[in-house]
């Protein structure tokens, strides 16, 4: 189908907006000039400086270290609550509580920021990557919590009875039956916690300590001396990662597809 | 040696495996399951029926542990199993909606139940081949749940079910997804694994063949109460209840009031009224006048007494009445103005006076063109409707009052032979005891 003139003018406009900066970005991080705005010609360089610059490199690795630690945290406390939540039965304040659970979802970040900075000084707790790490985890549980609980609403109670009646114990029932079905809600809810920590720059101001800078802290602070080629070149590789983590998953997501569909219809020759 | 009849309800001596003692189950306050009492016996094969929410799964669930009685108790070889987790009781249950767990392949769905208790790799392999062969699922031992049919399905449900060999094995509805050939080999299948595994089976099922054909005993259920406890036949023969007779297979239902037949019943004829009002012709004035004066030395004295012929003999009178060789007895069914009453003879006198309902299974009630001789029960109606079963059809009659009635005959001839068609005027009867009075 040939498109009409006026959708190929929106559409291009529509991706014009929301990929021109990017682009703009990536194509600086390969200037060879100082000036991030006079083009000088191609080049590399700033890659290589960016390898031998520590300060980014610690940063790196304190954001990495975070976003694991509270995206895995944050996955097994949320998943808890959920079922929790949703299989728990009646029990008294269960409605508050559901409530309660997503309300950090809408909670200005400058706030929940900064009441777990007056926490962390007041039980005298010295900041660092742990504060960081417990902090991500308080924002992001809410957000898995809220992925495997709808996952759960729809999840045929009847397994866990079956799996109960053939003997297995209530946590066999969850770790053997439940989980696994509920795998790829549980895996969703740790790459959002996961991305959420990656680029969280509020919170993590407010409960870092001088020892520990992560990259969107690192990269805010430089910035506010003037932009860098090598911010540039930073931002790109992020880009990049994020792209071949795009790409990648969604490859994975239809191959899964296409080996079920074989396998239905293997089944449906069987018969 | 006789051979013993396997029936241990009517033994006093005998424990039951199972005991419901006036089991309550509210939901909110909807009673799914109200004041319910019943005992079921080791090694029985006892079928629930009864329609869509009377509260059958309810009382799977309450034996499998997932539910717990409002009030009453249930108990398990003498056990009150309150409070046991489905886990530790020694009961298995198939799910009416299969619960499958749908990331384990079926062979790992089977073993299952078998993991949880041993870590014997040979044995749970050999028993995992063993069920799958059971159920013929060989072939698709290494297929995902939604990889199979429902059918397959179905088994698979009731292999993993049966894989641990429990002491009780409950049973949702497990044939209702197969055709009626596998249906039927599986249901001789499970009686053959009952009886060689000695299972006490508690089944639901929709369909009352299978209950008729697998049972030991049948309960029917009605929102939440059982309404007859009894053998299969004993339920179709003998229904306590109308509700029963009308749920169990094809009936036609007849209200009336019972009358006592008399033990020696009286012709309608013998009781001439002995009043002294003459009811003969009398002479009048002239006749006295002239019998008097002229006949009277001829031929005698004039008497004013009347004559009387003696009373009839009594079977000349049932004869005359009937028409027919009836015995004594039971209950005749006023039923209709326009019809002659209705005769059960094996009815309870004592229901006289009562409202009644009869009973009556198609396949007792004949057909005829024309009046059968010695019939008990005979009345005249038209074909409304005829339903070919293959081997049996069924005629609906419509009688003169508007009351139908459904008569069974089996099909020995071709359709194309067959005499009686739409619109026939024929005659149904039966016999004095071929229906089932109902009081309620
Ligand atoms: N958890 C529950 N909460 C409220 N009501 C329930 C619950 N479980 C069952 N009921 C009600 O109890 C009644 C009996 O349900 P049950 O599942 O035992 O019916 P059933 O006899 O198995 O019916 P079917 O033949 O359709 O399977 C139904 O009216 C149902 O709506
Ligand atoms: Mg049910």
């Amino acid at each position: 189908m040939r498109l009409s003139p006026f959708n190929v003018v929106s559409l291009t406009l529509g991706f014009v907006f929301l990929y021109l900066p990017m682009l703009i970005l990536v194509i600086y991080s390969f200037n060879a000039s100082k000036l991030v705005t006079v083009w000088a010609g191609f080049s590399t360089k700033w890659y290589g400086e960016l390898l031998s610059n520590d300060a980014f490199l610690d940063a790196a690795w304190v954001t990495l270290q975070v976003a694991v630690l509270s995206s895995t945290l944050a996955t097994v406390l949320g998943t808890m609550a959920a079922y929790v939540l949703v299989r728990g039965g009646r029990f008294f304040g269960r409605t508050l509580f559901s409530g309660m659970i997503y309300a950090p979802l809408v909670m200005p970040e400058v706030i929940t920021g900064l009441s777990l900075l007056l926490l962390f000084i007041g039980i005298g707790m010295d900041r660092g990557v742990l504060t960081i790490v417990l902090a991500h985890t308080t924002f992001s549980m809410c957000f898995v919590s809220v992925v495997v609980s709808s996952r759960l609403m729809t999840f045929d109670q009847s397994l866990e009875e079956a799996a109960l009646d053939l003997g297995a114990s209530a946590f066999e029932a969850f770790r053997l039956v439940t989980l696994p079905i509920i795998a790829p809600a549980v895996i969703s809810g740790w790459l959002l916690a996961f991305t959420l920590s990656l680029d969280d720059l509020v919170i993590a101001s407010f409960t870092s300590g001088p020892s520990a800078t992560t990259l969107p802290m690192k990269i805010w602070s430089s910035v506010r001396l003037g932009v860098s080629p090598e911010i540039n070149a930073l931002s790109t590789i992020l880009i990049g990662l994020v792209t071949v983590g795009v790409i990648a998953a969604s490859i994975a997501s239809k191959q899964s597809a296409l080996r079920a569909k074989r396998d239905e219809q293997a089944a449906a020759r069987a018969q | 040696m006789a051979e013993t009849v396997f029936a241990p309800w009517d033994d006093p001596e005998q424990k039951p495996l199972i005991r419901f003692r006036n089991v309550t189950k509210r939901f909110g306050d909807f009673t799914a399951i109200d004041d319910l009492t019943l005992d079921i016996f080791e090694q029985e094969f006892f079928a629930l029926l009864g329609p869509s929410g009377c509260g059958k799964t309810t009382m799977m669930r309450m034996l499998a542990g997932f539910e717990n009685p409002t009030s009453g108790a249930i108990e398990l070889a003498g056990q009150d199993i309150a409070g046991i987790p489905p886990n530790k009781r020694a009961v298995n249950m198939m799910f009416q909606s299969y619960a499958l767990f749908p990331h384990l392949s079926i062979w790992d769905n089977i073993a299952f139940g078998l993991r949880r208790e041993s870590s014997d790799k040979a044995a749970i392999a050999s028993r995992v081949e063993e069920m799958l062969k059971l159920t013929r699922l060989e072939k698709f031992a290494r297929r995902k749940p939604h990889q199979i049919s429902g059918g397959q399905r179905q088994r698979v449900a009731l292999a993993r079910s049966l894989a641990k060999a429990p002491k009780l094995l409950l049973l949702d509805e497990p044939l209702g997804a197969l055709d009626a050939k596998l249906r039927e080999a599986t249901q001789f299948e499970l009686m053959d694994i009952q009886e060689k595994t000695g299972t006490t089976f508690v089944i639901v099922t929709h369909d009352q063949e299978e209950a008729m054909t697998v049972a030991s005993r049948v309960a029917v259920m009605d929102e939440g109460r059982v309404m007859q406890v009894a053998t299969p036949q004993r339920i179709y023969e003998a229904p306590n209840s109308s509700y029963v007779a009308d749920f169990i297979g094809d009936v036609t239902l007849i209200e009336g009031t019972a009358r006592a037949r008399a033990q020696a019943p009286e012709a309608p004829n013998t009781a001439v009224p002995q009043s002294s009002a003459p009811r003969g012709p009398s002479p009048n004035a002239l006749g006295v006048w002239l019998h008097d004066k002229v006949l009277a030395p001829v031929i005698g004295t004039r008497t004013d007494t009347q004559l009387q012929l003696p009373p009839p003999d009594k079977s000349d009178t049932t004869l005359s009445v009937l028409s027919r060789d009836i015995p004594e007895g039971g209950i005749d069914i006023a039923w209709s103005d326009s019809q002659p009453p209705l005769i059960a003879l094996d009815a309870d006198a004592a229901l006289d006076g009562a409202q009644v309902t009869l009973a009556l299974r198609p396949e007792k009630v004949s057909i005829s063109k024309t009046r059968p001789d010695g019939a008990v029960n005979a009345l005249k109606g038209t074909v409304i409707d005829i339903a070919y079963l293959g081997n049996l059809s069924t005629y609906h009659v419509e009688l003169a009052g508007g009351v139908m009635i459904k008569a069974q005959t089996a099909n020995t001839r071709r359709v194309s032979r067959r005499e009686i068609t739409w619109e026939d005027e024929v005659w149904v009867s039966w016999s004095g005891t071929a229906g089932v009075v109902l009081s309620t």
